[in-house]
């Protein structure tokens, strides 16, 4: 399990992570979202002692990373996949991380393969090597040591499908043992497929967490009409707040039998009226962090 | 659970097989070879028969060595930040001053073993060139000799080492071994004669003054080990506590 308790990283007038508190349970897949620059990585960063928090705790079962004798053995982590010697060959990278934690030399070949490296891909210089092909090792390079966590940063980037898939099916089944697993990516389709639970994050704070049913279910109603603006209006005159988005779906947190009855007193006609809850992680997920997106309010 | 804590002395052997598994440091160990036996043959092909000696001969081939293994130092702790593989190096060992203290030890061991290695062909090129040329075998290195000549790489590759702790980054930190080498030396030499009262503290500060004493196993009066003591104090021990300390907190990115 990994608990990250009141987290805070402050840069010389920036404050990259502020008070974030979150876990990450074992048997669940958590995905960590939030929009470029919003302290997903700072905050992993600090869950393995590459940078020192400014205050706050992040735990591995109760233990920090720098204080485990050999973190390799029970955490997998992968931060950027290009962040590997380009010099080295596939091979070489796992055996010297191998050595590093002391295991046999045989969990090298196992790892190339589980990864689906060919031997002559392994042999390979990694200047030489695809994103996707360096997300492969550094994917190995993280399950070496038969951990029992994962951290991994956006490890989907630069697979092709089929490999998407590989990912997610290795993950799933890493969960299913009973490991720990924290993903971020901001590949949202990815995250509402694998994730179990997800942890929601913009300008370095926490915006929402909770399981992805929980999460997506709260999303409320989603209506469509000819006319939205109207349909705005009409729902602000009943004192519900709505929002459009930018297909023309009007949202809101009251029930579709409420905002049905109001497009009804009002005269519009609707050409569509659902619950929200299928709207997907994307709308919820762009609707959490509008006020902390860049391109200003799209929901 | 039942790991225990990692032993440096599989940090150490991990540090040293990091050394040489790049291409560079691959291409660095063969220019090491490659060169000691040029330079070991060259002493057959071009030194007049009365230079046919083991010294001749020992430090023909130990002369490649003293300008590449302070660049095998200096990449063995840049390409940590160059090459980024320092992400994955200190989240497998947190400790980042046991990962330093392991890359010093390497160094130091591959320091040992390359004048090793140069002995060993100046001991073949002696025997071998005497015979082609036809004089006498002349064993002429003492053991002070031997031990000044060891420690001057030892000290050329802590140079390294230490430029490197304290840059971080492979191209600035050989540039900066060059210019403390070869750059330095000049402008310390064209101040003491233009200013008097830094004549007499060079050789206190200059590192290349001492290493040349060295190399030539001239050291023997206690003012030349002071002087060795002082220019390794300026050049290596502070530096380096100073480098470590902003090293152990910096981001690796």
């Amino acid at each position: 399990m990994i608990t990250v308790d009141s987290l805070t990283r402050r840069y010389a007038g920036f404050t990259a992570v502020d008070d974030v508190s979150f876990t990450a349970e074992p048997g669940r897949v958590t995905g960590f979202l939030g929009p470029n620059g919003a302290g997903k990585s700072t905050t992993m960063r600090v869950m393995v002692g590459l940078t020192a928090p400014t205050s706050g705790s992040a735990t591995i079962d109760g233990v920090r990373f720098t204080a485990l004798p050999n973190p390799g053995r029970e955490v997998g982590v992968l931060l950027d996949a290009s962040a590997q010697h380009a010099g080295r060959t596939g091979r070489e990278t796992l055996t010297i991380a191998s050595d590093t934690m002391g295991l046999p030399r045989a969990r090298v070949d196992e790892m190339i393969e589980l990864v689906s490296l060919t031997p002559g891909e392994a042999k390979r210089r990694v200047r030489n090597y695809s994103l996707g092909m360096r997300q492969r090792l550094g994917i190995a390079t993280a399950l070496l040591g038969d951990p029992r966590v994962l951290i991994l940063d956006e490890p989907a980037n630069g697979l092709d499908p089929a490999g998407i898939r590989w990912m997610r099916d290795l993950l799933t089944d890493f969960a299913g043992r009973g490991g720990t697993v924290l993903l971020s990516s901001h590949l949202l389709h990815e995250i509402e497929v694998i994730a179990d639970d997800l942890v929601v994050i913009g300008h370095g704070r926490i915006v929402a967490s909770g399981s992805k049913d929980e999460l997506l279910a709260t999303a409320g109603t989603l209506a469509r009409s000819s006319a939205p603006l109207d349909l705005v209006r009409a729902l602000e005159h009943a004192g519900i707040p709505s929002a459009v988005a930018g297909d023309g779906a009007v949202r809101s947190d009251a029930d579709p039998a409420r905002v049905g009855a109001v497009a009804l007193a009002a005269g519009i006609a609707l050409t569509e009226l659902r619950s929200a809850e299928g709207a997907g992680l994307e709308d919820m997920f762009l609707s959490l962090t509008a006020d902390t997106q860049r391109e200003g309010a799209v929901a | 659970m039942t790991t225990t804590t990692i032993p440096i002395t599989r940090l150490v052997s991990v540090e040293l097989r990091k050394m040489f598994s790049t291409r560079s440091g691959f291409w660095l160990l063969v220019s090491i070879a490659v060169l000691t036996l040029v330079a070991a043959a060259s002493v057959v092909v071009l030194a007049p028969d009365s230079d046919v000696t083991y010294e001749s001969f020992t430090r023909a081939s130990g002369f490649p060595m003293s300008l590449i293994l302070p660049i095998i130092a200096i990449l063995a702790v840049t390409s940590e930040w160059s090459q980024r593989s320092g992400l994955t190096t200190f989240t497998l060992v947190p400790s980042r001053g046991r990962v330093i203290g392991a890359k010093a030890i390497a160094t130091l061991l591959v320091g040992v073993g390359s004048v090793a290695l140069a002995f060993l062909v100046g001991a073949f090129g002696n025997v071998i060139g005497s015979a082609l040329a036809g004089v006498d075998t002349v064993w002429n290195i003492s053991v002070t000799m031997a031990l000044q000549l060891v420690l001057f790489n030892l000290i050329g590759m802590l140079i390294g080492f230490t430029i490197g702790v304290v840059l971080r980054s492979s191209a600035a930190a050989i540039v900066g071994y060059f210019v403390a080498s070869f750059v330095l030396p000049g402008v310390l030499l064209l101040l003491a004669q233009v200013r008097p009262w830094f004549e007499e503290l060079q050789p206190w500060v200059d590192w290349n003054e001492t290493q040349v004493a060295l190399l030539e196993g001239a050291m023997d009066s206690a003012q030349e080990w002071a002087m060795l003591g002082s220019t390794t104090m300026i050049w290596i021990v502070v530096p380096l506590a100073v480098g470590l300390l902003t090293l152990r907190r910096s981001e690796v990115t």
